[in-house]
């Protein structure tokens, strides 16, 4: 006798869907996209689902397994409890497309945001001397495989619609501090990503590292010391009274930033205030 | 039928892989509207799972390095039946085009003195992979990905390419396809095409490929009139995972055994002694200690024969496993764990790690891991002009994986990365030479369009007819089983009637489900690709009666002089019908041909 597993897998479209159950045979040594496959097969060829390499790679088959965001090839059906049905949901964060296929465009709008790598001049034979130490950590975030697990596991982006239009999210502060740290930038994007992506919002709950299928340590390794680097710009006392001077004795300051919120300049932004 | 909605481009991408963007790159610096399309999403494309590294003679770790001995290298890895144009223009630009990452944000691991550091690879004469632990690939990709939206090119994504799309007097001037997420056409219309689609793949049961690699540049080439060369030269990777068996085929980096990993068969035994080719004899270690010293010293030790092209490694283990020295799954140990402390091989390869730990339960920091042949890379393809990667059809150019030509009958590792680099960014400039120097709009023929649309279609309207996941899994056994790494005449004549037989039942491919993200559909979509790519395999197999790199026949095991001097040209006949023409390989120039020889350093 062969033992079967049931898989409770997600079907539907923009306008709604319901969850369907299918029983399948257990194989030894399967993740959950081997079955789905099983089933693209067999019972449902028409179950929508993005994959692409089936190693963990490349960050396509990012759900929601039993409630818990995973990629679908790195996560093994021997690991999940047998005796309930394995229950397979698309990312909650992103728009439908149908099945287990989310519309993810909110990710790549974002990454358009951020300015560009923008690089010192090289030596004079055309190459560029770093420091194995320097840039250990800016390879850490360059581990990330875009499977925006992160984003949609964000409590931000996943319970408040409202905050898409004006919050990066997890991946967007991870690149954002990759290219802050790299030790050839010029370029300085910490206004940007307080002023219009939101950095304040987070409150460093870590529920993005813990889902990490890359285990970057996003919250503690990027967005806190991205958050350290945006208030040592922005509330610099300092700094803060030599603009106030400048802007006193010259010119109204061109850029006035967002008053009334809880980015404003005389209030430290939520998640910040505890550390200070 | 719908109608689909035209986008106006100077410069259309099929591909966006690394060879696809860095041509699209290249296209937009020169201020063209460059459009590039994919199948995934981008940043999803094959171009990701290369690991070890991207070959360049930078001469950071062994300053005897140099264009000349990269050049060797990679002649001879390809069994001299490389385009030796191509093989002399990547030696020579492929260190540029690493250094022209660094600036666009890629952060290679570095040397001590802070240059870019190198790892060995078979077949390469002094350890010349520039490298990101054991994810390559990855960082090129993402730093091309980058570099492309900085320029603001344009991504259209999650679209196939069913036809390529030519004006009365052939030139090409679109192509047509559909968006996946709804299912509705669309069509490009463009002064000129580069195709960067990758391989083929996705037709053999155990692949190191993605779903993606069903050859559609090579058939769309071939669709509109252009030639693919030498499309026998498949390259089995000689180290994919065998076990458990839903990872059967995944890719094992060659890292592994660059950076010390040995092969060893059931016993024990370091079994690649017995199979050092006489054309590589006088370069490889013909013991354990040498081969051990060399690790340490490459000047004055040769090479282990782990690290031999990967033809050679991949007909050993193949042997080894025939004989019944195999490990329990059918494959062969491959030890890197009694070499290196554990932190070294975390840090060196840790997405192998990560990839055995949580696919296998094996910890390859203290375990042997079990490996055997894959498919893996396609050697031939379209035939393309050296210096402008232009296919034989005007406003058709081709780079990367589709392309032919370059790697010969075998690829070294390493070397696919710096082809996307070297020849993406040469496609790109003679697509845009060509796009600037083609006056007026490019006709497109709408009743061409709707035709190939329908055709697309058809299986959505079916009520009952083949399942297009049946006939993709016949497929597989029949390229498994008589067009794998080892062939015979007879097996392949039966793998080119039972094609037939296949090709003959996509006529009635039926499909469930609407046409909004049905993988069932774009399945049967891609499947006259995967079947036409496989049938130009399996002709070329059977026309080469010798033996050579990736291409191996038990009835013809010896490399024939006069067959390695011939590219086996196929192109559709007048009546559409595939011929096949031998025409000789392009003469080697003298003073590159002395560089060849077995003894030059």
């Amino acid at each position: 006798m062969t033992a079967e597993v049931t898989m409770r897998v997600w079907r539907g479209e923009p306008a709604g869907g319901a969850f369907v159950d299918y029983a399948v045979p257990a194989v030894d040594g399967e993740v959950v996209l081997d079955v789905v496959h099983r089933l693209q097969a067999g019972p449902a060829p028409d179950l929508a689902c993005r994959w692409n390499c089936k190693a963990g790679k490349c960050g396509s088959c990012s759900a929601e397994v039993n409630g818990t965001p995973c990629l679908l090839c790195m996560t093994r059906m021997d690991e999940l409890p047998r005796a309930e049905p394995v229950v397979v949901a698309p990312m909650r964060t992103f728009p439908i497309i149908r099945d287990l296929v989310t519309d993810v465009s909110f990710n790549y709008e974002m990454a358009r945001r951020l300015p560009p790598f923008a690089p010192r001049p090289p030596e004079a034979n055309g190459a560029y001397r770093m420091a194995s130490i320097d840039v250990a950590r800016g390879q850490e975030y360059r581990r990330c495989i875009e499977c925006f697990l992160c984003q949609d596991v964000c409590h931000v982006l996943r319970d408040h619609e409202e905050h898409k239009a004006d919050y990066g999210g997890p991946r967007l502060f991870l690149r954002a501090m990759e290219l802050e740290s790299h030790p050839l930038d010029t370029a300085d994007r910490r206004a940007l990503v307080r002023d219009q992506l939101g950095l304040g919002l987070c409150n460093i709950t870590k529920c993005c590292t813990e889902v990490c299928p890359e285990h970057i340590t996003i919250t503690d390794n990027a967005i806190i010391p991205l958050k350290e680097r945006v208030v040592d710009a922005a509330y610099d006392p300092v700094a803060w009274l030599g603009r106030r001077i400048r802007r006193r004795t010259r010119r109204p300051d061109p850029s006035p930033l967002p008053a009334a919120d809880d980015r404003s300049p005389d209030k430290p932004a939520s998640g910040v205030a505890g550390r200070q | 039928m719908r109608e689909a909605p035209i986008h106006d481009l100077d410069v259309l991408v099929i591909g966006a892989g690394g060879a696809g963007l860095r041509a699209a790159i290249e296209a937009a610096q020169r201020g063209l509207r460059t459009g590039v399309v994919c199948k995934s999403l981008l940043g999803k494309a094959h171009t990701v799972m290369a690991e070890g590294g991207v070959a360049a003679a930078l001469g950071n770790v062994w300053a005897e390095d140099s264009w000349q001995v990269h050049f060797r290298d990679t002649m001879r890895g390809g069994k001299l039946l490389n385009n030796w144009r191509m093989a002399e223009l990547h030696a020579k630009e492929s260190p540029d085009r690493v250094l022209e990452l660094e600036a666009w944000g890629a952060l290679f691991d570095r040397t001590a003195d802070g240059r870019i550091s190198q790892r060995d690879f078979g077949g390469h004469r002094y350890a010349r992979l520039a490298h990101v632990g054991d994810r390559t690939g990855l960082e090129l990709l993402r730093t091309v990905q980058q570099r492309a939206v900085a320029l603001g090119i344009e991504v259209f994504m999650e679209c196939k390419i069913l036809r390529l799309l030519e004006d009365p007097a052939g030139q090409v001037s679109g192509a047509v396809g559909y968006w996946r997420a709804t299912g509705e056409p669309v069509a490009f219309r463009a002064k000129a095409v580069v195709l960067a689609t990758g391989g083929i793949g996705r037709s053999w049961k155990y692949t190191t490929n993605s779903w993606e690699s069903t050859g559609d540049g090579q058939a769309l080439a071939l669709w509109a009139g252009a030639d693919l060369i030498d499309m026998e030269c498949m390259q089995f990777h000689p180290t994919g995972m065998v076990w458990p068996l839903s990872v059967r085929g995944l890719l094992v980096t060659e890292g592994v055994r660059g950076d010390g990993g040995v092969l060893r068969d059931k016993d024990g035994r370091r079994f690649m002694f017995d199979y050092i080719p006489k054309m590589f004899a006088a370069e490889t270690a013909d013991s354990e200690a040498e081969a051990d010293a060399w690790y340490e010293d490459h000047v004055h030790n040769r090479r282990p024969p782990d690290l031999l092209p990967r033809d050679e490694v991949a007909r050993s283990i193949n042997a080894e496993v025939k004989a019944g020295r195999g490990s329990p799954h059918g494959g062969v140990y491959l030890d890197i764990a009694s070499r290196h402390p554990a932190e070294y091989i975390r840090r060196r390869l840790p997405s192998m790690y990560q990839q055995f730990m949580e696919l296998a339960g094996v910890d390859i920091t203290k375990e042997a891991m079990e490996v055997g042949p894959t498919c893996h890379y396609l050697m031939g393809g379209i035939r393309v002009d050296a210096d402008s990667a232009a296919s034989t059809v005007a406003g058709l150019f081709a780079a990367g994986e589709v392309a032919g030509g370059l790697h010969g009958a075998n690829r070294l590792g390493g070397n696919s990365l710096s082809d996307l680099l070297v020849f993406g960014r040469r496609a790109g400039a003679a697509a845009a030479d060509f796009a600037e120097g083609r006056p007026g709009t490019p006709v497109l023929d709408p009743a061409e369009i709707d035709a190939v649309l329908a055709a697309a279609e058809a299986p959505l309207a079916r009520e009952a007819g083949e399942s297009p996941y049946a006939l993709q899994a016949e497929l597989h056994e029949v390229m498994h089983n008589l067009v794998g790494i080892i062939r015979t005449g007879p097996e392949l004549t039966q793998a080119l009637d039972q094609l037939a037989k296949l090709e003959e039942r996509t006529a009635a491919l039926a499909v469930t489900g609407g046409r909004a993200y049905n993988p069932g559909w774009n399945l049967a979509t891609d499947l006259p690709f995967m079947l036409t790519v496989s049938t130009l395999v399996a002709t070329g197999a059977l026309e080469r009666r010798e033996s050579r790199g990736g291409h191996t026949r038990d009835d013809f095991p010896d490399p024939d002089p006069e067959l390695g001097s011939l590219n086996l040209v196929q192109r559709l006949g007048e009546h559409g019908d595939l011929e096949l023409v031998r025409e000789p390989l392009p003469e080697v120039p003298e003073a590159l041909r002395a560089l060849l020889d077995e003894t030059t350093t």
